[in-house]
């Protein structure tokens, strides 16, 4: 049994635990950290499902070994609503019909609060492009890219 | 998780050849995106690997003293697409690996495992043969450097020994200034998919439209990225007209070598060299008229 022991911070807390070599991060996260809201979708890296945010950066972490997150800064959808409120691209895909089944959505809520934060403006193409990398199986995506365009163009 | 019976991260280099020489069955491991599939397919029954994913020495761009610039084979697609040095310099090579996958692909794949992978279909490939890039390679017994032309053997084969790693693509101040470039990926959808043709050209135009250099190089037309150099040959020291453009496409046709394959017929991807050889040799021609 390798392992190897990792520190790193989800959510803005500290965390250490045994990681497993063989472990991806999406299952230290649901498993070992009981964080439940990524999903487990495709596991080859492209329904992003699993989409979390690593040092700022959106990364689908069924591929991303658990040993690589040592040191690193990681965001899941637990620590998007504050205090019991949600975030403002949380609130955009309740207000806009996003969320249908919610499998797919903890990924998007991940992909656009990165587009948010990035201190940039997108046009609604942009939007597609930066969100071609989540798949969603009910919505047809229309609700989901208003809701992106909410919080995006103002 | 994943079926992998050894797993060991290097530290640095130096201990990155010597897990790799130590263990013959070891694969090295950089972003995942690749790798890691193939063991998730089952295609590495009980994997070894070795990561070089934490080796700091081995990520970043950066310019010699004579401009060459040098980029390090575990730089993601998205920090060479953003990098300064390379919209000022190579504008073209980052348009071309913004169409890899989609976003968490770009932030995790790296451009070094984009090559050593030995994919006809990698996003890089065509632009870096047009480049003229050279290859940095390190191992057991030091340091060689080859042009990726004799880097890519075969479909999924590449010139590297078992303890050898890809450590520097190189690109000569000769082979960029002056350059437009552009980039032309066919696939059935405009992320997430996988070339069914790739084609890049850059040129160098002179005065009254002489086309003073010209460089065309496809992916997915053979086992391999090529370079058409006999297209470049007719090409070179005309003036640039839509005429020349077409004739490129026509010549380039004769050159390739494609496959029916899934994603299409043998004689659906000639269509698309002449086709996308032509479109490419506007657009850069265009780009030179206009830069960004």
């Amino acid at each position: 049994m390798n392992t190897k022991k990792i520190s790193f911070r989800v959510n803005g807390q500290a965390v250490t635990l045994e990681a497993d070599v063989r472990e991806s991060l999406l299952e230290a996260l649901r498993n070992k950290l009981n964080l439940m809201g990524t999903k487990k979708g495709c596991g080859v890296g492209e329904c992003g499902a699993c989409t979390v945010l690593i040092n700022g950066e959106t990364i689908d972490t069924c591929i991303y070994l658990a040993v690589w997150a040592d040191g690193k800064e990681i965001r899941t959808v637990e620590g998007e609503a504050k205090e019991g409120r949600l975030s403002k691209v949380q609130q955009a895909m309740l207000d806009e019909g996003a969320v249908q089944c919610g499998f797919c959505t903890p990924g998007f809520v991940m992909s656009i609060t990165a587009m948010a934060e990035s201190g940039q403006t997108f046009t609604t193409e942009e939007i597609k492009k930066e969100l071609s990398g989540n798949m969603c199986r009910c919505t047809g995506y229309q609700n989901i890219v208003r809701a992106a365009e909410k919080v995006l163009q103002k | 998780m994943f079926d992998i019976a050894n797993y060991e991260e290097a530290r640095d280099l130096e201990q990155a050849i010597e897990l790799l020489t130590k263990d013959p069955r070891a694969k090295l491991v950089a972003g995942g995106t690749d790798i890691l599939l193939h063991v998730r397919e089952g295609k590495l029954p009980e994997a070894h690997l070795v990561s070089i994913h934490e080796v700091a020495e081995l990520k970043g761009i950066h310019l010699e003293a004579d401009s060459t610039i040098v980029i390090k084979p575990v730089t993601t697609f998205t920090q060479v697409s953003s990098h300064p040095l390379i919209r000022e310099h190579l504008p073209f090579l980052g348009e071309a690996v913004n169409w890899v996958g989609g976003p968490q692909t770009r932030h995790a794949g790296t451009i070094g495992g984009n090559i050593c992978n030995g994919a006809t279909s990698a996003d890089s490939a065509p632009t870096l043969f047009a480049l003229n890039a050279r290859l940095q390679i390190t191992g057991p017994a030091g340091i060689r450097t080859i042009a990726i032309q004799d880097f890519y053997t075969g479909p999924g084969k590449v010139a590297l020994t078992q303890g050898e790693i890809l450590t520097a693509i190189r690109i000569a101040p000769e082979d960029y200034r002056g350059f437009s470039g552009h980039y032309i990926k066919y696939a059935m959808r405009n992320a997430m998919d996988i070339a069914t043709l790739s084609c890049s050209v850059l040129c160098k135009l002179g005065d009254a439209n002489l086309v003073e250099d010209f460089r065309l190089a496809l992916g997915v037309a053979a086992p391999t990225p090529i370079r058409c150099l006999k297209t470049e040959t007719a090409v070179k020291g005309q003036t640039f007209s839509k005429e020349l453009a077409a004739t490129a496409g026509k010549t380039a046709v004769t050159e390739v070598n494609p496959r029916t394959s899934w994603r299409a017929s043998k004689e659906y991807r000639l269509q698309l060299v002449a086709e996308l050889s032509k479109r490419a040799f506007r657009e850069a021609v265009a780009k030179r008229r206009n830069p960004a």
